[in-house]
């Protein structure tokens, strides 16, 4: 629909670029990715730098002042130094301990996605490329795993786990990798067929080689969409796990844990504790999930072209 | 139809099976029930003793074909916290957890699809846009948050709804519900919303995907050519035509409303399930965790069986006997 009026006005210049740059005109025509996109790199930017922006180290307990505990926002500290996102029950200024926060949430987020996504495209891929036996036993786990809710799957682990981001990270890989590989399975079998792999079997090329050089770009598209969705859903999953009380420990806060202890308070009027982080994570969420869901539209065929 | 019953019932055997072996394992694996179950003071001997007496010297095959033995029989051992059995108390409080989750799935059904059949008809219009922009936010907006939001505005600051419990019961057939009366009804309608806000716009997308690939079919359009009215049209051939994936996907989403409201039932402290599960694990009551793992698990074998039957009785294109293979 939209990409018939589009098409018509950039068709030109665009067939004569490269796909990537395609791509990048055709996701920049929306105005809410675009919006999307800038709060992910103000996001992601502020998490980084966060050492260097933040008024304060949140961690470095001689920094902390009880006296200035639950100021509200704009209040000004012992120290004259303004903290304009109030401070916690311990005299932790807010704006910092949500930058910090932010960090861990997206370390979280971002690894366990990362590692779910490798072990999801080892066993999609070799799924996909012996079929037979291989393919039912592998998919067989995969529909059993995917047939529980990923907040089931990850209490359970952590209830056996125990607390901490190495255990949150293996939780939520587990829960993750599956949907992986029925995504590069599904594409796989599709690309298996075609003829390009035929050629390259006729060539004698290893399985290994098959599988790398030619099958594995060609299954790359769909997945970076699932993967940026599923960064935003591990973030808000692991928000809820140590929301919880089964997620990260309270020496490494994450934005869920901020928002948890800061509940307490919350009915009594200092709103600043728990909201404003609660805001934090809001950004980063929809921001993620902007962006991923222009490119599903953008990258799929059947929507667009 | 009888052979794919049999198989999908030796299926789902495997899994419970499968699941309970991996729940045993995973507490067996991890951490060591006697440090929890005998007091520090016990000397060596009586260390020892009680290790034979609860069977812990034996082999884990051996422990595990115990376990299983009595599990058959229903019983799964007693809470450490609670000192009775711990399928008791999980099935004591399943009624709570059911109910909010059929009240959330109602919430779903109601909202989702006319909003989502107004969004598919339009797609382009301000309405389209709004409703499919509130659905992204739906699913992006982490449950505990919304349900702090809710509380925060209708508890705290407006002050129209209670903040938390489940308010007066009346039972039928001896289980407690809240909806019944009037006390408790306004105790469900937070946590409902909060626990269906995911489902409608799941609910909403599903419509919207529907409607618009229904409309375009050639029996929609006979049926506006023949000059029916579009109410007639909308509410008959389309809505008929889009309901196969609701109810399949709605079915099958009845497990995971139930798994979610562990987030909504801790934050509304609904004494359900959920919250049961989670005040055990921090309470390292393992009977009981383990006692909530096997009724969900066998919840949702159950679930999954009951909606891949439904599925092939509304859609007589699905074939029973080869597709699954």
């Amino acid at each position: 629909m939209t990409a018939t009026v589009g098409a018509t006005g950039q068709g030109a210049r665009a067939r004569a670029e490269t796909p990537m740059a395609r791509f990048a005109a055709e996701f920049a025509r929306s105005r809410t990715a675009m919006l999307g996109l800038l709060l992910m790199v103000l996001v992601v930017g502020s998490a980084l730098l966060a050492p260097l922006i933040a008024p304060q180290d949140p961690y470095d307990l001689a920094q902390l002042d009880i006296l200035d505990g639950m100021l509200a926002p704009l209040a000004e500290g012992g120290s004259g130094a303004t903290h304009w996102l109030g401070t916690d029950d311990q005299g932790r200024d807010m704006l910092s301990g949500i930058l910090y926060g932010l960090r861990t949430s997206l370390l979280v987020g971002v690894s366990s996605t990362v590692f779910g996504l490798a072990l999801g495209l080892l066993v999609g891929l070799s799924a996909a490329y012996f079929g037979g036996w291989v393919d039912t036993v592998i998919m067989r786990i995969v529909d059993i795993q995917l047939s529980f809710p990923a907040i089931l799957v990850a209490l359970i682990l952590l209830a056996l786990l125990g607390k901490g981001i190495d255990k949150v990270i293996i939780a939520l890989t587990t829960v993750q990798w599956a949907y992986y590989a029925r995504t590069v399975r599904g594409t796989a079998l599709v690309e298996r067929r075609k003829e390009y792999i035929e050629a390259a079997t006729c060539l004698a090329l290893s399985h290994g080689r098959i599988v790398r050089r030619h099958l594995l770009p060609n299954c790359l598209p769909p997945l970076i969409v699932v993967a940026t969705v599923q960064v935003a859903h591990a973030i808000a999953l692991e928000a809820t796990l140590s929301f919880l009380g089964v997620g990260v420990p309270v020496t490494q806060p994450s934005l869920g844990m901020l928002i948890a202890s800061g509940y307490q308070y919350m009915l009594s009027g200092e709103y600043w504790i728990s909201v404003f982080p609660g805001i934090a994570l809001l950004v980063t969420i929809v921001a993620i999930n902007l962006v991923g869901d222009r490119m599903r539209d953008v990258l799929n065929p059947r929507l667009s072209r | 139809m009888l052979v794919f019953i049999i198989r999908r019932l030796t299926q789902s055997a495997i899994v419970v099976a499968v699941m309970s072996v991996l729940v045993f394992a995973g507490i067996f694996a991890i951490g060591d029930p006697i440090d929890v179950l005998i007091s520090p003071e016990a000397d060596e001997a009586e260390r020892a003793a009680a290790i034979a007496r609860l069977g812990l010297d034996r082999p884990m095959h051996e422990q595990f074909l115990a376990f299983a033995q009595e599990a058959a029989k229903g019983d799964l051992g007693r809470s450490f916290v609670h000192g009775v059995p711990a399928l008791d108390i999980v099935l004591q409080r399943f009624p709570a957890t059911l109910e909010l989750a059929l009240a959330a799935m109602l919430i779903a059904v109601l909202l989702g699809i006319p909003l989502g059949v107004w969004a598919g008809l339009r797609p382009d219009g301000i309405a389209g846009r709004t409703i499919m922009t509130g659905s992204i936010l739906g699913f992006s907006l982490p449950t505990f948050w919304v349900g702090m939001l809710l509380i925060m505005i209708f508890a705290v600051t407006l002050g129209w709804l209670p903040a938390g419990g489940r308010g007066a019961t009346r039972e039928i057939l001896g289980v407690p519900f809240s909806f019944l009366t009037a006390d408790g009804l306004a105790h469900l309608v937070l946590p409902a919303i909060n626990l269906a806000l995911f489902k409608i716009s799941l609910v909403i997308r599903l419509a919207r995907a529907g409607t618009r690939e229904v409309a375009l079919q050639d029996y929609v359009k006979f049926a506006r050519a023949k000059g029916l009215s579009a109410r007639r049209v909308v509410g008959v051939h389309i809505l008929k035509n889009i309901m196969i994936p609701v109810v399949t996907v709605l079915g099958l989403e009845l497990g995971s409303v139930i798994a979610f409201s562990v987030v909504t039932e801790t934050v509304f402290a609904w004494p359900g399930m959920g919250k049961l599960l989670i005040d055990s694990i921090l309470q390292l009551d393992r009977p009981v965790v383990v006692a909530y793992l096997m009724v969900t698990v066998l919840l949702f074998v159950v679930i999954n069986l009951v909606v891949d039957l439904l599925y092939s009785l509304l859609d007589p294109r699905i074939r029973l006997g080869g597709s699954r293979s």
